[in-house]
């Protein structure tokens, strides 16, 4: 093999690499976001379309992590909930409904962050039992008005488990303990986390990066 | 110098390979603060006692690992002092939240209004 031939499949190897990180999904539109430059974020309690009356409580604690290491301030969930409370709001419903006005002269937020759970728990399967939790996420500025970001997000026990091809009898066996271990370990609670991480933090197409992060500015710019 | 041309290439390739999982350092000490805030929330099990105690467990946490606590500890600490009868502890609590993070003083400002309000003196 020549020298120049190795030079050229080195130099396609690093290009194939160097694209690897990046997804073939559309770019979304950044425009209002950039130019609402968010520094907080109030997160109010989930709207939970499932029958898993644990949902909403249990994403809204897992909400500060992804977006606060993402560079914004978060509001603190709990106190959110109960000034909420203490003013006879207590169904996220109701919550949603809200004027931006209040929002901003109660917490004096940038921005308003608005969580739908539409799935939340364990699909029992004759096959297999499948504990999953999806979630879509809307980015409000209390200033103007304007929807900055939109996006979704889903995680799921099945993910990781793959198609082993064990036989048939082995995947019912495998599948009575799966709900064993599912409905045990409040599994939907753990899913919940991968999913609000999937959905909050900065990354393609998600939230970009906030003032108190060293990568905010940093986010790849709309081709 | 061809060589050290193509080890030059290889390290670039491998670094690129290590940047899609390279994590950077969290902005914050976390410990079990989110599992607090799920506790809370339930209001099922431990006692808001008990979460405080957690909580301090956190702060050295933090102090050890030269850390800040998260966007809205301090907050949250201060609601628990107010359900524990401590005002004054959750005053210090809710000026602390809003020194790390001015973003907050409007509501921490509300908040503070309320706790001065509701106290009988």
């Amino acid at each position: 093999m020549s020298a120049l031939r190795l030079l050229k499949l080195s130099l396609l190897l690093i290009a194939v690499l160097a694209t690897g990180c990046a997804s073939n999904q559309q770019a979304y539109d950044y425009t209002a976001f950039r130019r609402a430059h968010p520094r907080s974020i109030l997160v109010l309690p989930p709207v939970n379309k499932s029958p898993d009356i644990k949902a909403s409580n249990s994403v809204m604690s897992y909400v500060s992590y992804p977006l606060a290491e993402s560079g914004y301030y978060v509001f603190p969930v709990t106190v959110v909930d109960e000034t909420f409370r203490q003013n006879g709001l207590t169904l996220p419903e109701e919550i949603h409904t809200v004027t931006h006005t209040k929002l901003r002269e109660i917490f004096g937020a940038d921005t308003v962050m608005y969580i739908e759970i539409t799935d939340y728990g364990t699909h029992y399967q004759v096959l297999a039992s499948d504990t999953r939790v999806t979630a879509t996420g809307r980015l409000v500025d209390l200033r103007t008005g304007d929807t900055l970001w939109i996006g979704s997000a889903t995680a799921s026990t099945n993910e990781n488990q793959g198609s082993s091809g064990n036989g048939i009898i082995g995947m019912l066996v495998k599948a009575a303990i799966d709900q064993i271990v599912n409905t045990l370990s409040e599994q939907g609670h753990r899913v919940a986390g991968v999913t609000s991480q999937r959905l909050l933090a900065a990354r393609p197409n998600g939230i970009l990066y906030g003032p108190r992060s060293p990568l905010y500015g940093l986010d790849p710019s709309p081709r | 110098m061809t060589r050290s041309f193509f080890g030059g290439l290889l390290l670039v390739g491998v670094l690129l390979v290590g940047g899609c999982a390279t994590r950077t350092p969290t902005l914050y000490y976390w410990g079990d603060y989110q599992p607090q805030l799920y506790a809370y929330l339930k209001n099922e099990g431990t006692s808001h006692a008990e979460q405080i105690l957690a909580l301090q467990k956190v702060i050295e946490g933090a102090k050890a690992a030269n850390k800040s606590v998260p966007p809205g500890f301090h907050a949250h600490l201060g609601l628990l002092q107010i359900s524990e009868g401590k005002p004054e502890l959750a005053r210090m609590e809710l000026e602390a939240e809003k020194t790390l993070f001015p973003e907050s003083a409007v509501f921490m400002d509300f908040l503070l209004v309320k706790l001065a309000g509701g106290k009988s003196r």
